[in-house]
């Protein structure tokens, strides 16, 4: 069974504007992590925004789960499509903490009793359960985005879409969320889509998707992607620096049989695709 | 600016006034603030400030915080006092000055008016010094529930509410970062006459307002990611609950009035 699937999806904003979305196809299976490249206007956020019903397709289809979203079923879609936005402040709904991660409870109707278990067991999963009636302004970004993920895993969905949830955090921020995500991975059989346009960031997925204008421009995994470094180069996405270095290397005859995401890596793989030399 | 404008103002304790539920604090003094009108004679008065003396006491907030707080409202109060100190001419004049008579009607009705605005202003705004507004929030969605009846939107209201008191720290925020960026390019706020003043607040406003419709525009998209879709259907993690200790003030407070009435003429 898939998670999700684009069928001949066709998508614009509005009548006048170009289409962003053209005849666009794409399955992620369930269980898979997924991370969507893609530099900015690349349409990356369309397609997050079309899984979780917020945007309907003028044509085509989108399933979840094998259901095809209707008006009908919207609701019922957005409860097991949880979705994490770019902006820490803009997606806090709540006064408190606790009120942000009850916010999507209440809305589903759920008892009270119930709720305070959730929210107590989802900000356990993300760290945070001793800043339960934090109010939002006395909270970090990478704290914020930490709850804005409880928020969403109170809601128990199947699939996480993550949409640059940490581009704006300092680096910081950036490892809490990604530590939380890991930790997440770990845990449940979930779906997650990472969408991002830090190639740093791509160490947690299973399936590296890239897009450009509109379409998926490769398709590939995180051993594999470096060796289109080309080709990302030419739609303007930046390198890993060891990644560059290892290029570099490369001109003195030295081999990579992977290209390295970190330092670490890097030793290791100079090391060992090195050893006779 | 945020030392004399506690009216508004949430000071966490955990004083029986604290305690009580913010419906029983909204009702009992919203009541007050007409009951207040039926006093008149001293008695009656006495009486009152008694009241709100205790009220004050049973908060634990130090009264001079309380007084210093209510600055602005005391310069109205002087106002008021001295207005009708020479407005009115009633009973026999007390005093002489060159053409100015002062009259003793003018001394009573000076200092019952001030008196009431004094109480009025203390009584009210414990209640927002003792109830989180949140509480607040609450206690307008529970009250005015029945309202739903005749199509007023009473919990898009009160989720509104809640919304921009979240909002209102990180628009602080903003004004600040978008006051100094623009003094950095030579805006000045602080000299010229009113209207360079004045004008100097467009470069301000409009980004503040730009930004705004921004996070507007994706709060509601979060909200309906999350499964926002109206009030049908929905529980509420904030339970409101009259305790003993509600039932208790209620009978006090019935008792107080009681006695009012008996006292006033
Ligand atoms: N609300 C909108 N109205 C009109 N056009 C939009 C809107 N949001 C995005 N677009 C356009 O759609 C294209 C894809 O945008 P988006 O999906 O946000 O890209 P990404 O998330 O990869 O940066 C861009 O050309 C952008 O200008
Ligand atoms: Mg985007």
């Amino acid at each position: 069974m898939s998670a999700i699937e684009f069928r001949e999806v066709f998508f614009r904003y509005n009548e006048e504007s170009p289409f962003v979305l053209k005849n666009f196809n794409l399955t992620i299976e369930q269980g898979q992590t997924v991370a969507v490249l893609g530099h900015n206007g690349s349409g990356k956020s369309t397609v997050s925004k079309l899984v979780n019903g917020l945007l309907t397709p003028q044509s085509g289809e989108i399933l979840v789960n094998d259901t095809k979203i209707r008006t009908s079923n919207v609701w019922e879609i957005r409860k097991n499509v949880g979705m994490v936005f770019q902006n820490p402040e803009n997606q806090f709904v709540g006064t408190t903490v606790r009120d942000d991660v009850a916010f999507g409870l209440e809305n589903r109707g759920i008892p009270r009793d119930e709720m305070e278990q959730r929210i107590k067991q989802s900000l356990m999963n993300v760290g945070m359960e001793q800043y339960m009636d934090h109010e939002p302004h006395h909270l970090s970004g990478g704290q914020k985005q930490r709850i804005a993920i409880a928020s969403v895993m109170a809601i128990k969905p199947e699939i996480l879409l993550l949409d640059e949830a940490t581009s704006m955090l300092d680096p910081k921020g950036r490892k809490e969320i990604l530590a939380t995500i890991q930790t997440l991975k770990k845990h449940g059989k979930m779906t997650m889509v990472m969408i991002t346009h830090d190639l740093n960031e791509i160490v947690l997925a299973d399936r590296i998707i890239v897009m450009n204008k509109g379409n998926i421009y490769l398709d590939t995994t995180k051993e594999l992607l470096f060796t289109h470094h080309k080709k990302l180069e030419s739609i303007g996405l930046t390198l890993p620096f060891t990644v560059e270095l290892a290029l570099e290397l490369e001109k003195y005859d030295y081999q990579f049989a992977l290209y390295p995401l970190n330092y670490k890596e890097f030793n290791k793989e100079l090391w060992t695709s090195n050893l006779n030399k | 600016m945020k030392s004399f404008m506690i009216i508004g103002q949430f000071v966490p304790g955990t004083s029986s006034l604290h305690k009580l539920d913010p419906r029983t604090k909204m009702v009992t003094i919203f009541s007050f603030v007409i009951i207040v009108f039926f006093a008149n004679n001293v008695l009656s008065y006495g009486w009152l400030a008694l009241f709100s003396l205790a009220l004050i006491l049973l908060s634990k907030i130090r009264i001079p915080y309380i007084l210093k707080g209510i600055t602005p409202v005391w310069f109205l109060i002087i106002f008021t006092f001295i207005l009708h100190l020479f407005i009115t001419r009633e009973g026999p004049v007390l005093l002489e000055i060159s053409t100015f008579k002062i009259y003793e009607g003018g001394v009573i009705r000076g200092l019952t008016i001030s008196l009431r605005f004094l109480l009025l202003v203390l009584v009210t705004s414990l209640l927002t010094l003792t109830t989180s507004p949140m509480e607040i929030t609450d206690a307008i969605e529970e009250l005015f529930a029945p309202l739903k009846k005749i199509k007023v939107p009473v919990h898009e209201l009160a989720l509104m509410m809640s919304i921009s008191l979240r909002f209102i720290p990180t628009l602080l925020e903003e004004t600040e970062k978008i006051s100094k960026a623009q003094a950095s390019r030579g805006v000045d706020f602080r000299t010229g006459t009113l209207k360079d003043r004045m004008y100097a607040i467009v470069p301000l406003l409009v980004p503040l307002f730009i930004s705004a419709f921004k996070r507007a525009e994706e709060l509601a998209m979060a909200m309906e990611a999350r499964g926002y879709n109206g009030s049908e259907g929905r529980t509420k993690l904030r339970e409101l609950k009259l305790t003993n200790i509600d039932y208790i003030a209620i009978l006090l407070y019935v008792i107080i009035n009681i006695i009012f009435f008996t006292l006033r003429q």
